[in-house]
């Protein structure tokens, strides 16, 4: 049962950076648009994720509650320590969340609508770089729980190289994700040439932060290239990853749709792969060489039990639900055209 | 203002901010699932537009409420880690079922709002029911996590251990019936009222008015019945409160002896430090009456309770008499609203009517807000009631006073946008339906 629970986890984290992360990505594209190019970044996005933007950020909920319900001391170490980026990647999904709704049901379009972008924007930024930061604080050996001072305690656990370039490597991740997405929902050739450039310069700034990432590491001593190399699974995903990215970047004026989301999912999830696997069951390292365990620090039995069984439960109602959402709109789509 | 208080406040704040957009967004659905049935029945256009208006609310009302819970879901342990470090495993069930069926309603609200003319029409109102239906089963969950802390089952507590954990069990707690039961009936007066004065207001000023009488018919009905069931609801919360937590039923009633034939103190103002209320309204044996259903039975008083397990008795009583007051000038007002249904149909006619509708908007509201108060308020000293303190249960991180002022900062500028944002669509409604 505590293998359904962390499978459930793992999906939910999975699908939040690739869905939720897609949806950031957008607002990051628009973001750095030019200004003839940001309406139809806008337009197409409000056209392609609108009816599934709710259900996108619900996986971060899933994901917490299965950590506060079946991992307590994981989630109450977690905000904590790292209570200061937690906070501000909170206001950056309130912030998000209510200007994109505003700016698409505020009755009167004026002058407002530039300050719902704007917060739009900034936040779609914002965000996933937090996320990152949180991301990269778990296994940068920075958590001190016998800290004593303010600083040591709650500000260096997250604060520093390592973090703030996994924050801008996920910013790069999401604005790629997105990217990709896009090129399948534009069908004028000038359109498409446009987003296929921008992906091509998200896959170099992803790159370029990626290394900072290795570098960072290296100076904050963080031991990634042992982790990464240490690991046949490790080695086998970022290798797998960085393939399918050369594939990638050669099949992005040719190939179908289709064919570049599903090479672009499978980058991304090689890296998340990696990045979870090599410490597996350990979810959290801290500074004084302990770890949080996925499955030493499980709650009891009975509550693992229920958990898998909601679940279990939900998935039968949400999977099928969400398919037929996704796939009615897909659908629809074509007659619209 | 210390890190405790301030950590009370942002809570009390986050959860008084939520309550309300949860609220509409779990009621509105319905109203909406009513106007667009009566559409797809008569084919009367003005339904549909009613059901167009309601919807962009409901969007606006549905976004705010899902962020600001997922911040709650953060606060919980960026607040009080201890808290949620021992509850979580065992109260967390119908916060996982609460996940499934949140995710459901935004699942049902993205074929309803984007599914306008491109799916069969019954099967498009039939989402519509779904985002009511789940809405609603979130709300009871979370009610009941909150029932729990009220009246914790579920576990053994032995020398500070939790064990024997049975999460479901603590799903249903004795409180979770009656607290789930009087927060829905709530629901629906709070959101009833506010859109039916909403629409009263528009009709005295003669705009649409075809469009607004459609509109507030549907929302007052609503608002009326479950104004009159409320305080049967209300009796079983305070006969159950009595038994589980006289320390509460004491505060509320600002009771310090414990006697026979006990008074109902209605209004006052409480001395916390002489143990008296001055200038209160008592009678005699109706204290008793209501919460153990006979005179003669005693009523325990604060002075049978320690001390330091007093919950503030001034705020609680206060926030009581607020929720009570209003809760009968709405039954008042929804007789009244009956009446003219069944006898006097000139009366629905009338300027005096309309007026007690657009003074009732905020009412159901503020009562709402006064209920929580006396709920949480309450509660104090214990998070847990009789197992965990509150203040054993918050983060050892100073500064949250900080995080209290950003939030409150927030919270306040999300509320002024959201009501320019109604205020926007409520003045285009002519122009947009073409009324």
């Amino acid at each position: 049962m505590l293998y359904i629970v962390i499978a459930f986890l793992w999906t939910s984290i999975w699908l939040y950076l690739l869905l939720g992360g897609a949806d950031f990505g957008a607002g990051i594209i628009e973001l750095i648009s030019k200004s003839e190019h940001k309406n139809k970044t806008r337009h197409t996005m409000y056209r392609v994720i609108g009816p599934i933007w709710e259900a996108n950020h619900m996986w971060l909920i899933i994901a917490i509650v299965i950590l506060f319900v079946g991992f307590p001391k994981i989630y109450t170490t977690m905000s904590i320590f790292i209570h200061i980026p937690l906070t501000a990647m909170l206001l950056g999904i309130i912030a998000r969340g209510t200007a994109f709704v505003f700016r698409n049901y505020d009755a009167v379009e004026d002058r407002m609508q530039e300050v719902y972008n704007r917060i739009f924007v900034y936040s779609s930024a914002i965000t996933p770089f937090f996320l990152g930061i949180i991301a990269a604080s778990t296994v940068s050996r920075k958590i001190d729980v016998q800290a004593t001072d303010f600083l040591s305690a709650y500000v260096y656990s997250w604060l520093n190289g390592f973090g703030i370039a996994v924050g801008l490597f996920t910013i790069c991740i999401c604005g790629f994700l997105a990217a990709i997405y896009i090129i399948g929902e534009v069908h004028s050739p000038a359109d498409k040439q446009h987003f296929i450039g921008i992906a091509k310069k998200m896959i170099v700034a992803a790159f370029v932060a990626g290394g900072l990432v290795f570098i960072a590491a290296h100076y904050e001593h963080v031991p990634l290239l042992d982790w990464i190399f240490g690991h046949w699974i490790g080695s086998l995903a970022i290798g797998a990853a960085s393939i399918s990215l050369i594939f990638l970047w050669i099949s992005l004026n040719k190939s179908q749709a289709i064919f570049i989301r599903i090479l672009a999912g499978f980058q991304t999830s090689m890296i998340l792969l990696a990045a979870t696997y090599i410490h597996f069951p350990k979810i959290i390292l801290l500074k004084d060489g302990a770890s949080l365990s996925l499955i030493e620090d499980a709650g009891s039995d009975k509550t693992i039990e229920a958990l898998a069984w909601a679940l279990l439960l939900g998935s039968i109602f949400i999977l099928p639900a969400l398919f037929y959402l996704i796939y009615s709109f897909e659908k629809k789509k074509g007659i619209a055209h | 203002m210390d890190d405790f208080l301030a950590a009370r406040s942002q809570m009390a704040l986050s959860l008084g901010f939520h309550i309300i957009f949860a609220c509409i967004g779990m009621v509105m659905p319905f109203f909406m699932a009513i106007a667009h049935y009566k559409w797809l029945r008569t084919g009367e256009l003005v339904y549909k537009n009613v059901t167009k208006a309601w919807s962009k609310g409901v969007a606006i009302f549905f976004a705010t409420g899902a962020v600001s819970g997922t911040v709650l879901s953060f606060e919980l342990g960026l607040l009080w880690p201890t808290f949620m470090e021992h509850a979580g495993p065992i109260f967390g069930m119908p916060f996982s079922l609460e996940g499934t069926a949140f995710f459901i309603e935004a699942i049902a609200l993205g074929f309803f709002l984007y599914g306008w003319d491109k799916f069969n029409p019954w099967f498009h109102w039939f989402t519509g029911v779904i985002v009511g239906i789940s809405g609603l089963a979130s709300g009871i969950l979370v009610v009941s996590a909150n029932a729990w802390m009220n009246s914790p089952t579920g576990f053994e507590y032995i020398n500070g251990q939790y064990t024997n954990i049975d999460p479901i069990e603590a799903m249903f707690n004795d409180a979770w019936f009656s607290q789930a039961l009087h927060m829905t009936l709530a629901a629906f007066v709070a959101t009833g009222f506010a859109v039916a004065g909403v629409h009263a207001f528009m009709i005295k000023k003669g705009k649409n008015v075809h469009f607004h009488q459609k509109a507030f018919r549907i929302a007052a009905i609503f608002a009326t019945v479950a104004a009159v069931l409320q305080p049967l609801s209300g009796d079983i919360s305070a006969k159950d409160v009595a038994q589980r937590q006289p320390a509460k039923l004491a505060a509320m009633e600002a009771h310090f002896k414990t006697e026979e034939n006990a008074s109902l103190v209605i209004g006052g103002l409480v001395d916390e430090k002489t143990k008296e209320v001055k200038y209160a309204l008592k009678v005699p044996g109706l204290l008793s009456w209501m919460a153990h259903g006979a005179r003669e039975t005693a009523v325990t008083g604060l002075e049978d309770i320690p001390e330091n397990d007093h919950p503030p008795v001034a705020i609680t009583h206060y926030a009581f008499q607020v929720m009570v007051g209003l809760g009968m000038l709405m039954l008042a007002l929804s007789i009244i609203y009956f009446i003219a249904l069944a006898k006097n149909r000139l009366w629905l006619q009338s300027q005096w009517l309309l007026n007690l509708f657009i003074i009732a908007i905020p009412l159901g509201f503020i009562a709402i807000e006064a209920g929580w108060m006396v709920t949480e308020i309450g509660r104090q000293p214990w998070i847990i009631y009789g197992v965990m303190r509150t203040v054993d249960a918050v983060t050892p991180m100073p500064g949250i006073v900080y995080s209290f002022y950003l939030f409150t900062a927030v919270y306040l500028s999300l509320s002024v946008i959201v009501a320019f944002l109604l205020y926007r669509q409520i003045k285009m409604v002519g122009k947009i339906y073409d009324v």
